[in-house]
């Protein structure tokens, strides 16, 4: 009876050692860097796809009329320009953290859902602020 | 005689923690709409007073669960039984309120509801292994098997918590890592926040204690009602 049961526990433990530590962790990639996919596009040709990276700054550019979102993907290696129709989401900014989900067409990253990842970092907006700007930033924020 | 009468009513230490819970949160909801707006986030912010807190009575229940599973195999006293399953219905309730005040946050913050992720897969994995502790309840007539493999779920389902936990830091993922980190230590937030996030963990850990004592209670009076 104790040998079964401490073989189970084994059995148990192993899979649950091999879903963290091995294969499934491989498969369980959640976004690939635009490096990455640089690097093995015949792989992901024609599938959907998440890229995570950052928003350079300095590249975004917001259609309001035809609501059209550009921006350029980077991770600091590669960089990807990405075209997404839709407004973009509240938190969204340069220099922020985001993922996008789409497919490339063309040369460019067409996004069908744009993520923000924020960091875990929780401050309250830095003393010497005015109220005005306090507010500011609260309506941005939304 | 006696015996009855003490078991039919919740004990002073219930009573306290029920009544020390009740009467701190309302004091906590004020500290929460008291706290500063978030550098990012504004005030979006203040759903993390109730988010942490209800993921942490999930974890903490389901952790109790998984201590007085494991006493019931060992020791074979309906009691423990009566205390891990209260403890995961608990865990349920407080599990499914993180997850829906998580989708609440997510959406103005990410962009979306839900999205498949590592944290909120095992989330919801684990919130569905629970599920399935109580449907196994539920269909195993013989008491004593139905006490036995509930335990075997609630310590094998336990499992799911550090993984649920680590997700964040093992895979890459959307979700924020944790904020008060327990492996590293390092707490990347105000003050004047942390403070009124620890009470929130605080009240919220009295009312799980009360609560987990009441709904052991009301088991054991079901218990007793069914033999007689």
């Amino acid at each position: 009876m104790k040998g079964k049961h401490l073989l189970g526990l084994l059995v148990i433990l192993g899979a649950l050692g091999y879903m963290v530590f091995g294969g499934l962790g491989r498969n369980l990639v959640y976004f690939l860097t635009p490096s990455e996919y640089l690097q093995d596009q015949a792989r992901y040709q024609n599938r959907p796809v998440r890229l995570g990276g950052l928003v350079k700054p300095g590249t975004v550019q917001y259609d309001k009329d035809r609501l059209e979102l550009r921006f350029v993907l980077t991770d600091g290696v590669a960089e990807v320009p990405v075209l997404h129709k839709g407004t973009p989401p509240g938190m969204f900014k340069e220099g922020q953290g985001v993922v996008v989900e789409g497919r490339f067409q063309g040369g460019v990253f067409q996004g069908t859902n744009l993520l923000v990842k924020h960091s875990e970092t929780y401050q309250p907006p830095r003393e010497g602020w005015t109220p005005e700007e306090v507010r500011k930033l609260i309506e941005e924020a939304k | 005689m006696q015996k009855t009468a003490s078991l039919s009513r919740p004990d002073g230490l219930t009573w306290a923690f029920l009544a020390l819970g009740v009467l701190l949160l309302p004091l906590g909801l004020y500290l929460a709409l008291a706290a500063p707006p978030d550098a990012n986030q504004g005030y979006l912010v203040r759903i993390m007073y109730l988010h942490v807190p209800t993921a942490w009575v999930g974890y903490l229940a389901f952790f109790v669960t998984f201590l007085y599973s494991l006493l019931y195999l060992f020791r074979q006293d309906p009691r423990h039984d009566r205390i891990a399953a209260a403890s995961a219905e608990i865990g349920l309730v407080f599990m499914g309120l993180a997850l829906v005040t998580g989708m609440l946050w997510a959406r103005p913050t990410w962009g979306v509801y839900w999205t498949w992720e590592p944290r909120l897969t095992t989330t919801a994995i684990l919130f569905a292994v629970y599920v399935g502790y109580f449907l196994l309840r539920g269909a195993i007539e013989d008491p004593e098997l139905r006490r036995k493999a509930a335990a075997a779920v609630g310590v094998l389902g336990f499992l799911n918590v550090p993984i649920s936990y680590m997700s964040v830091k093992w895979w890459r993922s959307l979700h924020q890592t944790q904020s008060i980190d327990l492996t590293t230590g390092k707490i990347h937030m105000a003050p004047e926040m942390l403070q009124v996030l620890l009470f929130h963990l605080a009240v919220f850990t009295l009312l799980y204690l009360g609560f987990v004592r009441f709904r052991g209670l009301v088991a054991a009076l079901e218990e007793a009602k069914e033999e007689a």
